[in-house]
């Protein structure tokens, strides 16, 4: 995932971790605007920088691997998966 | 739209022992949309291909709570209910869900392992000692599991054996009337309503505490929600894994060497989960039924507004456009993208913990028990439950 520069207001980088990923679909039922299947039947985010949007932050908590890292690119505080 | 096919009905008569229902190959290469007619006389549409398979899962517009309508398409004479979290769509799903999720995530389901692997080796040690031939049904494949689910919920396990009982009643819609499987959930619903009462005497931190606390405090969920997700939870979270590791048991010992392999290799467990997951030729279909809310084109059909869907992950799993020789047991295979689990929103809230409990339960056996142990009697002997979306043994007796 890149450094998260100050600055960026409203937006948020999204990332899956794509080793811990287990191809559960919970993040592409939930929000499939944001998320799509590679060939190994692993999620990708569709964009790694997107407007904040609720959704993302919904299919983060819901992923039982907590591998949807989300950012907010202003403060570089990470929103999900909680600590 | 093919219409040869217009008799056809399903679920399909369930084949002897371990054989796997012919029918779901033929579908696959012929007709991967294709009508059938159902128990209850209703027709739905049957979705045998894995990419279709996860696309019904996962998109939106199949929808759980439109099949929970009074009207809708039914599989059989009763379903989860509107109240439960099979019967939501999101976000009403979504509020429910986010509950409970984070006590279900890797992570947390990490730290039950150690518990879980006394449990076992205690269970263990009863089989050891036990006149043989041994049921490891009953001394183990369903114990463990419902001492799981029962400590991480705060019930009581001496209650184990009346919630079972009435779990089974509930799961096996096929052989009970709906008079009978009603009556077992309000006993299961009353017994659930007494621990909960107990805790809003006595706050818990339990899974179970946790929910009445989200109740009370937080609002987040009404009174029969919380009681219908304690029951999901509580059922589901037993019968599922005890019918799932016996099935695997039962494959891996009739599988000629695949018990010697995990003996020699007991690294593969985890990719012989995954693989017995896959494999089990005991799920008839592993999904509840979905209903369109508009008209959709799927494999090349036209499924209309308000028609019924089932997505077979059975069949899935064995897709040849995803899995290399799908018809064989391969517990070392790497690329094991199964759909066991569910995909999409209702993907199993438990995946984790049955995951680690099923390791958890083939470690045990390959430390415990030695090469030599078989199953004591032929197939002919065994008895089976057959119900609408799995089939599952009754005992498994084995001598070693």
């Amino acid at each position: 995932m890149s450094a998260t520069p100050a600055g960026d207001p409203g937006r948020w980088s999204v990332a899956v971790r794509h080793a811990a990923c287990r191809g559960s679909g919970v993040c592409v039922g939930l929000a499939p605007e944001h998320f799509d299947v590679d060939d190994s039947g692993r999620s990708r985010p569709r964009a790694d920088t997107i407007d904040a949007d609720e959704a993302v932050l919904d299919a983060a908590h819901a992923c039982p691997l907590e591998a949807i890292v989300v950012t907010d690119r202003a403060t570089g505080r990470q929103l999900a998966p909680p600590d | 739209m093919p219409t040869q096919s217009e008799q056809l009905t399903f679920p399909f008569a369930a084949p002897s022992g371990a054989e796997f229902p012919p029918e779901f190959a033929r579908l696959r290469d012929e007709e991967p949309v294709t009508r059938v007619v159902l128990p209850t006389g209703d027709q739905a549409w049957l979705v045998t291909r894995y990419a279709d398979v996860r696309k019904v899962l996962s998109d939106a517009r199949f929808s759980r709570a439109a099949a929970e309508a009074p009207d809708a398409p039914r599989l059989g004479k009763t379903s989860p209910g509107p109240q439960t979290i099979l019967g939501m769509d999101p976000p009403e799903h979504t509020r429910l869900r986010r509950l409970v999720s984070q006590a279900f995530t890797a992570r947390r389901i990490e730290e039950l392992r150690p518990r879980t692997e006394q449990l076992a080796n205690e269970l263990m040690h009863a089989v050891g000692v036990a006149p043989r031939p041994v049921d490891l049904m009953a001394t183990y494949a369903l114990v463990l599991p419902i001492k799981v689910i029962f400590e991480l919920l705060g019930v009581p396990y001496e209650d184990g054996d009346r919630l079972h009982s009435w779990t089974d009643v509930i799961f096996s819609l096929g052989g009970y009337s709906a008079e009978e499987v009603a009556e077992a959930r309000g006993k299961l619903r009353d017994y659930l309503g007494e621990m909960i009462a107990e805790r809003r005497r006595e706050p818990t931190d339990d899974l179970l505490g946790v929910l009445v606390t989200a109740r009370d405090e937080g609002q987040k969920l009404d009174e029969s929600e919380l009681v219908e997700f304690a029951l999901i939870l509580l059922t589901v979270g037993h019968m599922s894994t005890a019918s799932t590791l016996t099935s695997s048991l039962y494959t891996l010992l009739r599988q000629p060497g695949a018990l010697a392999r995990l003996h020699e290799s007991p690294e593969l467990v985890p990719s012989a989960v995954e693989e017995l997951l896959r494999y089990n030729p005991f799920a008839l279909t592993g999904t509840q039924l979905r209903v369109a809310l508009t008209d959709v084109e799927l494999g090349g059909a036209t499924i209309a507004a308000g028609d019924g869907v089932i997505a077979t992950v059975a069949a899935a799993n064995r897709d040849a456009a995803v899995f290399d020789r799908p018809d064989e047991l391969d517990l070392g295979r790497e690329d094991n993208p199964h759909l066991a689990f569910g995909y999409g929103v209702h993907h199993c809230l438990g995946a984790q913990l049955a995951r680690m409990e099923l390791q958890v339960a083939l470690t045990t056996v390959i430390r415990r028990l030695p090469p030599t142990l078989h199953i004591a009697v032929p197939d002919e002997w065994l008895n089976w439950k057959v119900g609408l979306t799995a089939r599952s043994l009754v005992s498994l007796p084995v001598d070693w």
